[in-house]
């Protein structure tokens, strides 16, 4: 059995508590919400917290709800949560897509929304879809609440904006209309880190394609999104030749590296047929079709 | 009755086992899965003894590199640490090194250097293992790297760095040449084939990559040295405890009354637990050192990086072939890479396993095959998930080789195995490397795989999906495969077969108590195989009881006879056939005893119905029961019978069994992907008679299992530094339920005719014919792409890269 060095381990009894517990303990103490990064790191020995605070009872940042025009998801809902979400069956399939390819059932049931993105892991599937989707990252400290879009959250491979002392609440993700979504990945066996990945957003204004986000997983997309491709896409009628064109866009700009998944020319090649397969099916979802 | 007990009635899975269990042979339930299922199981790390101390291994970095200088000071400064112990403390007991099963030397812990990346350097010896594993960080080893030797096939190079520097006067990484037929009748042939017009030679360059074993529970010990009786004894995860007591008292020089090794449960074996690790050892001197129980128990990560790998040969296959089909002779060249020691477990006679069947199912004129081995700077090991001593590897050259053959001639692939099958008139069948197949139907087992499959219905609907893909559409690519495999298992005769001089015959002791109750006591060892239940089996069929009255005993050398152990899919033909002797033994006694209570003459007695009955005589007759009470009673007991029923057998047997099986899959690829997923999976197997044909078809769905995994994600490469990239769970994937279909089997069943009760060795068979299969399937499915073939693991992007007619080297890091 592979075990961990030594840490101290606080239960935080609320956000506040919580929040107070990481700025007593500094830099080197550690949030733990679902654990299945941060344990498996541990039991490596590539992380050695001085303590771990446990928020998994702060229940304030559960709940997948409708806020106006967007969908609020706490921090702390849980991965089946969102694949069992009938709000995120409605509105944003994209995410139903990803979750149904994420891991495995007892990962799932752990893994929280915000730890996914707090790992910034550079396969990490949320956060391609909720960089595809345009989200927003409620964060918050002693100090009050700030937000950060999800497309300035990633600093680099398990590099956030966020600071010791603070704690991801809450991805506030809009509802568009006329807009639909999908994701896909190819991995070499249930549960292994994603070969490629893609996730597509696409408004609609009749043919037209008005708005495009396309979100990539394990190929060293910046920010995990395909830019180039989305601004290709805004104003291009909404055909197969666009989406292709898309896709072999964002294998251009995508910088990914070869690893035991698959050498660099591949992950380039799945990039393109992700692409395009994600914003086809994306578009036929916008139009109702699916 | 006690008040208390009222109203307690037996739990109601009991009362229907009770019902539903056979007299003898058949499907029931497995006897030791109550305990298994309900965490009763009792497994190496489940040892707990007063005043038990923690071991843990330090492991080398680097795959290559000269130990300058180690320093365990600030470990031994630790105050949990009570041992810290180098190979240096090693030698001084005479014990830094240590002999392997293939004649060959194995560091127990490193004094030179080490040789591959996870060797072990050090052991520490704490109060519990979070100590142990914390101190590992404190010991520092100052190493002086070396160039290491990565790729097996640059391994013979002039130039190439020398790993085992160790041994005097050695100046290569060659360790040995084997070959096996008749290499001029073979050239021969082949020399015919290039020269006729009518004839062709056909040639593939196969790779069966390394792969692990990677059973659930991982290797490890409780050595437990009584410091005032002397004796040793040993909790191990081992599938051979017999074999190990006798290794250790002939290297550690301990006299072998004094060692006790006791395999407790066992959570999957597939080789991994066949020979002797340094951990054991280690653990072993750590309590003689410490005066303490020590437990070592290793890691994920130290399982897969360190402990016996499979496979690792690059192969070239040669067929001699009519152009209308008919296969004339089979050439194979193997370089085996075995890592830094030549440590594979294997019989003496045979240092390439059992690769001399690679003729496999066919009627050749003539076949050679010429081995090589290398050292490289990898973890050595070499026959171990379910390898049945390398068949693995000859059913996957010659399954690959038939298939590119029909790629080749343009022929299907069903049609060319049917055409070249051996018939069921030529068995006993002696084949051209001197392998003595004892029966099978082969035409009719690929007959009954190919009905079941809708092998033809298969072929149209892939002919209609490729046309639609030609005209444009998004369809899939659609791929079948076969693979057609003869296993040569149950070693084996002494005459021919040991393991350092150990022949590889196995006892059985049977004792019947007065109320007819039978405790079976087996050398072999259950890492899951179901042996309480179907050994059980075999006695009550024997004795017309049922198997809940028999209790089977294993995995203790105190308690039970002598044997080789559980590998090779040698316990049902080797320890079965042990177990119906043994039982037949009492029933002959019993015969007696008998007849003294009948008043009759033995030859009177006939065994009829479960009970022996006087010939002719209405109701007089005796179960085994009522005679085990009258043979410890005050009945008057014949000359010869010494008052009890107890029988003991050692089984030597005359030949190995060989099953075989016809597969039928069928794969779904992504063109654009690549990716596959397996649709079906048709598994026709015949292993002669089935004692339990449930526990049967449990062997089979995990083999088949297996073979998926091999086929499509399995794999240990390494990079050029020597980098073990198969060390985790995350790296080496082994397949789940959602990449598995609902497997379809069939049976055969062509009865073995020496084994006492018709059976073959089966727990191997999926995994030795299932690759193929998938791999064909694939390659089947890409032939509009031209592909001819591709190594394993067919990953998305080895599918997709041979599409590109640019195919992954499968053993090196992907660049």
């Amino acid at each position: 059995m592979q075990v961990p060095a030594t840490f101290g381990y606080e239960l935080a009894p609320d956000l506040a508590g919580a929040l107070a517990l990481l700025a007593r303990h500094g830099p080197d103490a550690r949030p733990i919400a679902g654990g299945h990064s941060l344990l498996p790191m541990m039991k490596l020995r590539l992380a050695e917290p001085t303590v771990l605070v446990d928020i998994n009872g702060l229940t304030e940042l559960g709940g997948i709800t409708v806020d106006g025009d967007a969908i609020r998801f706490g921090a702390m809902v849980r991965h089946a949560e969102v694949l069992d979400s009938a709000v995120v069956a409605e509105h944003l399939p994209i995410l139903r897509d990803a979750e149904r390819v994420i891991a495995d059932p007892l990962v799932r049931n752990r893994g929280t929304v915000g730890g996914s993105l707090c790992q910034a892991d550079p396969s990490e599937d949320l956060s391609a879809a909720f960089s595809a989707l345009g989200a927003t990252v409620v964060i918050t400290s002693r100090d009050g609440e700030r937000t950060v879009p999800v497309r300035e959250f990633h600093r680099g491979p398990y590099e956030t904006a966020v600071a010791h002392d603070e704690l991801v609440t809450a991805v506030r993700v809009p509802i568009r209309p006329a807009t639909g979504s999908a994701y896909e990945k190819v991995e070499r066996r249930t549960g292994d880190w994603a070969v490629a990945a893609a996730g597509a957003v696409v408004s609609l204004d009749g043919h037209t394609v008005v708005r495009a986000g396309i979100g990539l997983a394990a190929v060293g997309a910046e920010h995990f999104v395909a830019a180039e491709a989305e601004e290709a896409l805004r104003g291009a009628p909404a055909t197969a030749e666009s989406f292709a064109e898309a896709g072999r866009i964002a294998a251009e700009h995508c910088r990914p590296t070869a690893d035991q998944r698959g050498p660099v020319d591949y992950k380039r090649h799945l990039v393109g047929v992700l692409v395009a397969r994600t914003c086809h099916r994306a578009a036929a979802r916008a139009r109702g079709e699916v | 009755m006690s008040a208390g007990l009222e109203g307690v009635r037996p739990p109601e899975e009991w009362i229907r086992a009770a019902v539903d269990t056979p007299r003898g042979y058949g499907a029931m339930k497995r006897k030791e899965d109550a305990r298994f299922v309900r965490g009763r199981g009792n497994y190496v790390d489940d040892v707990v003894l007063p005043g038990m101390l923690h071991g843990a291994v330090l492991r080398s970095p680097l795959a290559h590199a000269r130990i300058v200088a180690v320093d365990t000071s600030a470990a031994e400064a630790h105050p949990k640490v009570r041992a810290v112990i180098t190979g240096e403390a090693l030698a001084g007991l005479g014990l830094s090194w240590m002999p392997t099963l293939s004649q060959d030397t194995e560091a127990v812990l490193a004094t030179d250097k080490v040789r591959f990346q996870g060797q072990e350097v050090a052991f520490v010896v704490a109060d519990d293992h979070y100590a142990a594993r914390d101190a590992l960080d404190l010991i520092d080893v100052e190493y002086e790297p070396l160039d290491p030797v990565v790729d097996a096939t640059r391994a013979l190079d002039e130039d190439a760095p020398v790993v085992r520097d160790d041994q005097d006067g050695r100046t290569t990484n060659h360790i040995f040449d084997w070959s096996s037929g008749d290499r001029a009748a073979t050239d021969a042939v082949f020399a015919q084939a290039q020269a006729r017009d009518d004839e062709r030679v056909v040639t593939a360059d196969i790779l069966y990559p390394r792969v692990h074993p990677a059973p659930l529970e991982t290797c490890g010990a409780v050595a437990d040295m009584d410091p005032v009786t002397g004796k040793l004894t040993l909790w191990t995860t081992t599938q051979a405890p017999h074999a190990h007591r006798t290794l250790y008292a002939m290297v550690a020089g301990l006299p072998e009354h004094k060692i006790r090794v006791v395999s407790p449960d066992i959570g999957g074996g597939f080789g991994n637990k066949v020979g002797i690790y340094p951990g054991y050892v280690c653990a072993i001197v750590g309590s003689i050192l410490t005066g303490a129980p020590v437990k070592w128990v290793e890691d994920r990560s130290e399982n897969l990086m360190s402990t016996s790998f499979a496979r690792d040969y690059h192969m070239r296959g040669e067929a001699a072939v009519t152009a209308d089909g008919r296969l004339r002779a089979v050439r194979v060249h193997v370089l085996a890479d075995h890592g830094a020691f030549n440590a594979t477990a294997q019989p003496t006679a045979f240092p390439a396993g059992f690769f001399g069947v690679f003729t496999g199912s066919y009627d050749l004129e003539a076949a050679h095959c010429a081995v090589t081995g290398v050292y490289t700077n990898k973890a050595p090991g070499g026959v171990a998930y379910a390898c049945s001593f390398r068949i693995t590897e000859a059913v996957y050259l010659v399954e690959r080789l038939v298939d590119v053959v029909a790629h080749d001639l343009g022929m299907d692939p069903a049609e060319l195995r049917m055409r070249n099958l051996l018939r069921s008139d030529q068995f006993p069948y002696r084949s051209p490397t001197g392998w003595e197949y004892d029966s099978g139907d082969y035409p009719h087992t690929l007959q009954v795989a190919l009905d079941k499959a809708g092998y033809d219905d298969l072929r149209r609907e892939q002919a209609d999906l490729r046309r639609r893909r030609e005209a444009g559409e998004d369809v899939p690519l659609r791929g079948i495969g076969l693979a057609f495999f003869t296993e040569a298992v149950g070693a084996g005769p002494r005459r021919s077969m040991d393991i350092l001089g150990l022949g590889m015959a196995d006892g059985a002791e049977l004792r019947v108590h007065p109320t007819g109750k039978a405790v079976l006591r087996v050398s072999c060892q259950s890492q899951g195989q179901g042996h309480e239940t179907t050994f059980a089996q075999l006695v009550a069929a024997e004795l017309g009881i049922s198997p809940d009255d028999v209790d089977v005993v294993h995995g203790d050398t105190d308690q039970t006879p002598f044997g080789l152990g559980t590998y090779g899919s040698r316990s049902t033909p080797v320890s079965g056939a042990a177990t119906a002797i043994v039982a037949r033994k009492v029933r002959e006694r019993a015969r007696i005893v008998a007849a003294a209570m009948m008043e009759a003459n033995p030859e009177d007695l006939e065994w009829s119905d479960g009970s022996w009955q006087v010939k002719g005589v209405a109701g007089a007759s005796r179960t085994i029961a009522e005679i085990a009470l009258a043979a410890h009673s005050n009945l008057e007991l014949p000359d010869g019978v010494e008052g009890h029923l107890d029988a003991t057998c050692v089984y030597n047997p005359p030949n190995l069994t060989y099953p075989c099986g016809a597969y039928v899959c069928v794969v779904d690829v992504d063109p654009g992907t690549g990716a596959v997923t397996v649709r079906r999976f048709v598994a026709v197997d015949d292993c002669g008679v089935r004692i339990n044909p449930m526990i049967v078809e449990g062997q089979i769905h995990g083999g088949l299992a297996d073979g998926i995994g091999m086929a499509l994600m399995e794999a240990i490469a390494f990079d050029l530094d020597g980098n073990c990239l198969g060390g985790s769970f995350m790296d080496y994937l082994v397949p789940t339920a959602l990449e598995c279909p609902s497997w379809e089997l069939g049976e055969t069943v062509t009865p073995s005719p020496h084994h006492p009760v018709g059976a073959k060795g089966v727990g191997e068979s999926a995994t030795v014919g299932s690759p193929p299969a998938v791999v064909n399937a694939v390659i089947d499915a890409l032939a509009p792409h031209g592909v001819r073939h591709a190594d394993m693991p067919l990953t998305p992007a080895a599918v997709w890269s041979a599409m590109q007619g640019r195919p992954l080297r499968t053993d090196l890091a992907i660049r």
